[in-house]
């Protein structure tokens, strides 16, 4: 079949046989053209279809476009001409042994050997673990140094290997080497039980557990044609919420303890308690573990936890307001915030930075204003882009989200709430199907892809945790950067280790 | 002497106490309980229960850094008249000797962080090195002032008995920026906020606690202990400079000093739960500060400006 990119729509199923297959130089073209006129990578991955390796690309503008095309052994890369394509090419000819050529900077993503046993486009023998031991880009000169950091770390966090080159104190670059935490989820998905599926998803990154749940569950549901109740729908999108507000509480709070401001820092601490105690209310844990399911959602919001909710919100609301004024307002911390670590708009846009990373250089997009599902097309979801793309513009839109986020809240709660909790869900998925569920997750766009085969079982399952485009936006942000500031600039973005390991 | 010596060891044992107070105050700041006011001695007797663990790359430097950087701090104690009594030796321009032992004891200090070889206390070294060069120009201006004061060049002669009380009559506005001068060298010296966090885990950001992150066990203990000193060292040149009073009775003089000590470490409590840290390129900005006040306090007590 000839033809183009088509539109899809979010969480919908589409049927295989109609996605567009474009004989390769086409596929190439039509992506390189929606992706130069503005156009942005939700997903590009490989997968084996019958004996045949194919491509398929999942692109947005203000709709999403989709098209596959037979994967070829070796190609002229899309990143030399169009820079969004980079890590997901990357990915490709890790996952999938294909080259593509001319890549500017072609290196292992997670550190594994690909899925078809070829031989390995980067050279690595991987019967060897060697942490921090890979092919870095190096500067030479007479007062340049290099830094190591990692992959374990001072804090209890999770590992990534960090290369600084300096000069003094001042960064050049930065590289990021992850993998660390590489799983193998999406083999595990495609393996695993059905039924397991949920468990899995919500340990993709755990302090993403909703926003993962939940794209899983929509695709779960668009594949077996099941629709939650609108009840359902607000308790998931209150569920969001609620993992949003405890994570940018937690990150303006750490934001204002790395540069030893410690009253918001003590505050917000207890206040993303607060926060996460909510989510224990709602469903018994404080991470949302067992929210979400495909078809619905396990527990309900009584009126009574609706009126605790409420209350509690009330509280916390003047106390939060006081604290992100008290940090946005005192003269020593912004000294530290503002001009601090700054992407341009133009350097996001060519690494697709999404979420609040993405907000704070001025790009706008937000999946529950573009392409809205849950309860969210019900909902006026603010535009917050900020134009300098500094630390304080990052703080600033998280700022903004939090009182947003209660608001939401709230307005939720003021309204009744009835669904049916699901004990089991449907997992007979159709076949030949294909849909693809992109949500705002606290971090960002985050995506999920199922493919299903003739007989309804999952071909692939492709994660995008929105990490995977902010990478290489904190990167970017330390080139000329004082090297002590890395920690401050970290924690602006906050990323995930595991996300992006999958 | 006996006095002098006693008041030496009740100085060494009360410095990791002192340093508690300001744990309490930022915790007061923060809402919460803090640790309690003994926990530096629980640390330093669990310090020192332990084994140390030795970096093959290191040599006998790296084991020499914590004892010299100790036996620097308490040496410089030695010359410190405490409570206004006067101090254990003193002899004329005994003011520029402690400068500089305490300038061998942050020698040997950076010389360890060097052997370890790891780019993270390369880096420490080298910020560590650098802003004490400009404290070291406050501190020689604050001693051109004293000396111009009293005619004298030792600490007996600036913080005994009365003396101190003396330099405020003589001049006791440019004693004002002297003793703002004095308080942002302790916080720069000492590796306080908002010249470096102590209490960050986090390597790239730190001053002197990066320097000493290959240190374990007795090793760490020892600098910990110096830390303390060091930062009683300081504290009780600003303590005796805002509070002068001299009791003749020595218990009562005791209690005062203490009670000024207090003062001056509750300050830098309120001073690091208040304030941001400096971006690292603007701290030499805030250290030159002390000199400028410095500066200007010896200028104004000139002959020809009078």
């Amino acid at each position: 079949m000839t033809g183009s990119f088509v539109e899809i729509l979010n969480s919908a199923a589409f049927h295989r046989p109609r996605l567009p297959h474009l004989p390769f130089a086409d596929f190439r073209k039509q992506a390189l053209d929606i992706v130069a006129s503005g156009g942005k990578v939700v997903q590009f991955f490989g997968y084996t279809d019958g004996g045949i390796d194919k491509l398929l690309a999942v692109l947005r503008t203000d709709k999403l476009l989709v098209a596959g095309c037979d994967a070829p052994e070796v190609y002229p890369s899309f990143t030399s001409q169009c820079e969004p394509f980079h890590l997901f090419e990357r990915e490709i000819a890790e996952q999938f042994g294909i080259l593509p050529e001319g890549h500017p900077w072609l290196k292992m993503v997670r550190y594994h050997s690909n899925c078809r046993g070829r031989a390995d486009v980067f050279g690595n023998d991987y019967k060897e673990d060697i942490p921090g031991n890979y092919p870095y880009y190096s500067v030479t000169g007479e007062e340049i140094h290099e830094v190591a950091v990692g992959p374990v770390h001072a804090g209890v966090i999770e590992p990534g290997h960090f290369r600084f080159n300096c000069i003094g104190e001042r960064v050049l670059h930065l590289e990021i080497q992850l993998g660390y935490q590489h799983r193998g989820i999406e083999t595990l998905m495609q393996k695993a039980d059905p039924k397991r599926l949920p468990v899995i998803a919500e340990s993709i990154a755990g302090d993403t557990t909703v926003g993962h749940g939940v794209s899983m569950a929509q695709a779960i549901e668009a594949l077996t044609s099941v629709q939650p109740d609108a009840g359902a729908k607000m308790i998931r999108t209150i569920g969001l919420e609620l993992e949003r507000l405890a994570n940018h509480i937690g990150d303006m709070g750490a934001l204002s303890g790395d540069v030893a401001f410690l009253p918001p820092a003590n505050y917000f601490g207890r206040i993303r308690g607060d926060f996460l105690n909510m989510t224990l209310l709602i469903c018994g844990n404080r991470l949302g573990k067992g929210l979400v399911r495909p078809g619905g959602v396990r527990f309900s919001i009584d009126s009574e936890i609706s009126r605790t909710l409420t209350e509690r919100i009330k509280e916390l609301e003047p106390q939060i307001r006081h604290v992100l004024d008290l940090l946005l307002l005192t003269p020593g911390a912004l000294a530290r915030f503002e001009g601090c670590g700054a992407v341009s708009h133009d350097a996001a846009g060519k690494l697709g930075l999404v979420g609040p990373a993405g907000r704070a250089s001025g790009l706008s997009y937000d999946a529950r204003r573009c392409f809205p599902k849950e309860y969210y097309a019900h909902l006026n979801i603010p535009q917050n882009p900020k134009s300098t793309g500094d630390v304080f513009a990052r703080a600033k839109v998280r700022a903004d989200e939090i009182m947003q986020s209660i608001q939401i809240i709230r307005s939720l709660l003021s309204r009744p709430i009835e669904t049916r909790c699901v004990e089991g869900s449907n997992f007979d998925l159709a076949p030949s199907s294909f849909v693809v569920t992109v949500n705002e997750a606290w971090r960002g766009e985050l995506s999920h892809c199922v493919l299903t085969d003739a007989d309804g079982r999952i071909l692939r399952y492709k994660i995008k945790d929105p990490s995977f485009h902010n990478w290489n936006g904190l990167a970017m942000s330390l080139r000329n950067t004082g090297i002590s500031d890395f920690p401050l600039n970290n924690k602006s973005f906050n990323l995930s280790y595991c996300g992006f390991d999958l | 002497m006996i006095e002098s010596i006693i008041l030496w060891i009740l100085a060494i044992c009360l410095s990791p106490f002192y340093a508690a107070v300001i744990l309490k105050v930022k915790a007061f700041f923060g809402g919460k309980k803090g640790p309690p006011l003994l926990i530096h001695y629980f640390t330093l007797i669990k310090l020192m229960q332990k084994g140390s663990v030795y970096s093959n790359s290191t040599t006998f430097i790296f084991k020499m850094g914590p004892i010299a950087s100790l036996s620097a701090a308490l040496m410089a104690l030695l010359f410190l008249p405490i409570a206004g009594r006067s101090p254990v030796l003193s002899f004329n321009g005994d003011v520029i000797f402690v400068l500089y032992v305490l300038g061998l004891g942050r020698f040997f200090t950076i010389a360890a962080a060097m052997d370890t070889a790891s780019p993270f206390e390369g880096m420490g070294a080298a910020r560590e090195a650098f802003f004490p060069i400009i404290c070291e120009a406050t501190m020689f201006m604050i001693l051109i002032l004293f000396f111009q004061l009293t005619g004298e060049l030792t600490f007996a002669a600036y913080f005994t008995g009365i003396q101190t009380s003396g330099l405020w009559r003589v001049a006791g506005a440019p004693m004002l920026f002297v003793v703002m001068a004095f308080f942002i060298i302790l916080l720069t010296e000492n590796s306080r906020v908002p010249v470096d966090d102590p209490a960050t885990h986090l390597e790239l950001t730190m001053i002197h606690e990066v320097m000493v992150l290959d240190h374990s066990g007795p090793d760490f203990g020892l600098i910990e202990l110096g830390a303390f000193i060091k930062l009683l060292f300081y504290s009780t040149f600003v303590a005796r400079l805002i509070c002068p009073i001299h009791a003749a009775h020595p218990f009562v003089n005791f209690v005062i000093f203490c009670a000024a000590l207090s003062g001056v470490y509750v300050a830098i409590g309120v001073t690091e739960s208040v304030m941001a840290r400096f971006r690292m390129d603007r701290v030499s900005h805030f250290v030159l500060t002390s000199f400028a006040l410095a500066f200007f306090a010896t200028v104004i007590t000139l002959e020809f400006v009078k």
